[in-house]
């Protein structure tokens, strides 16, 4: 489904599906903010229609708070601002377009959050 | 208008595929990442599964030579490995690492969890600003 979501975006409106530059060009302004609006509240609303659907709940299990959930939300923006890109943009666009940019994107974050967790639980 | 209508839905599909697939679970993506310790690998071949049919699909999308709804493909052209790339990269993955949470999952999680995800957002477009100015500084 998110394989699919991507190639809907590029077969109809040519563009690629990447979070973060979805989400930075929506708030900072621009001329093509209508689809940017329109993709994000989708992705609003797709696990609530999920919900609806099938009569689940999705399961959601927080592992940090305080302080440490703001630094890490904060990190997510600045580096995906700085290394133009996240999850979606490099890895599942990137790497589909066989990017040799988003492959080295995506080995950095991949090891630097392999890593993290790695120290939070030997720390922790 | 038929672009905007083509934005959202491809937009239900992401995010309803991130809750089928366990990616709006923290618990869940840090499990992916903890391949040291107590490693659950079930979301590697999601990603897997993603890139496989996007990237068949893509091939085929590209030779089309244009999109349906808009006049051309908006691709990126950067193409160089700079230190932006590979710094804003690992500064990502620390923040990835510590909460278990990347943008689309957290802007899928938005009404799912609004108390802690609106908080989230707005220091995750903090980091974003702080992040764009300084790239339009270097």
């Amino acid at each position: 489904m998110i394989g699919g979501a991507a190639l809907c975006l590029m077969l109809l409106n040519g563009r690629v599906m990447g979070m973060s530059g979805i989400l930075s060009g929506l708030v900072s302004g621009g001329s093509d903010r209508a689809w940017r609006l329109a993709f994000v509240i989708g992705v609003v609303a797709g696990p609530l229609i999920l919900v609806a659907f099938t009569q689940t709940s999705i399961v959601r299990q927080a592992v940090t708070s305080g302080p440490l959930f703001y630094v890490a939300a904060f990190l997510v923006g600045l580096g995906t601002a700085v290394g133009s890109g996240c999850t979606s943009g490099h890895g599942i666009c990137g790497l589909s377009r066989l990017s040799v940019r988003s492959l080295v994107a995506v080995l950095a974050f991949m090891a630097s959050a392999v890593v993290t967790v790695a120290l939070l639980r030997f720390l922790g | 208008m038929l672009a905007i209508v083509a934005a959202l839905g491809a937009g239900v599909l992401f995010g309803a595929g991130l809750g089928v697939a366990g990616m709006l679970n923290p618990a869940k993506v840090v499990g992916f990442l903890d391949i040291f310790g107590a490693w659950d690998p079930s979301l590697g071949f999601v990603m897997a599964g993603g890139i496989l049919i996007n990237a068949i699909g893509h091939y085929f999308v590209m030779k089309r030579g244009r999109p349906l709804f808009e006049t051309s493909f908006s691709l990126p052209s950067l193409t160089s490995i700079d230190r932006p790339l590979v710094l804003g990269s690992i500064i990502f993955g620390i923040g990835w690492g510590l909460a278990g949470l990347c943008p689309g999952p957290v802007v899928a999680s938005l009404l799912l969890s609004p108390l802690d995800m609106l908080p989230f957002l707005a220091a995750l477009l903090a980091g974003s600003f702080l992040g764009r100015w300084l790239r339009a500084g270097a």
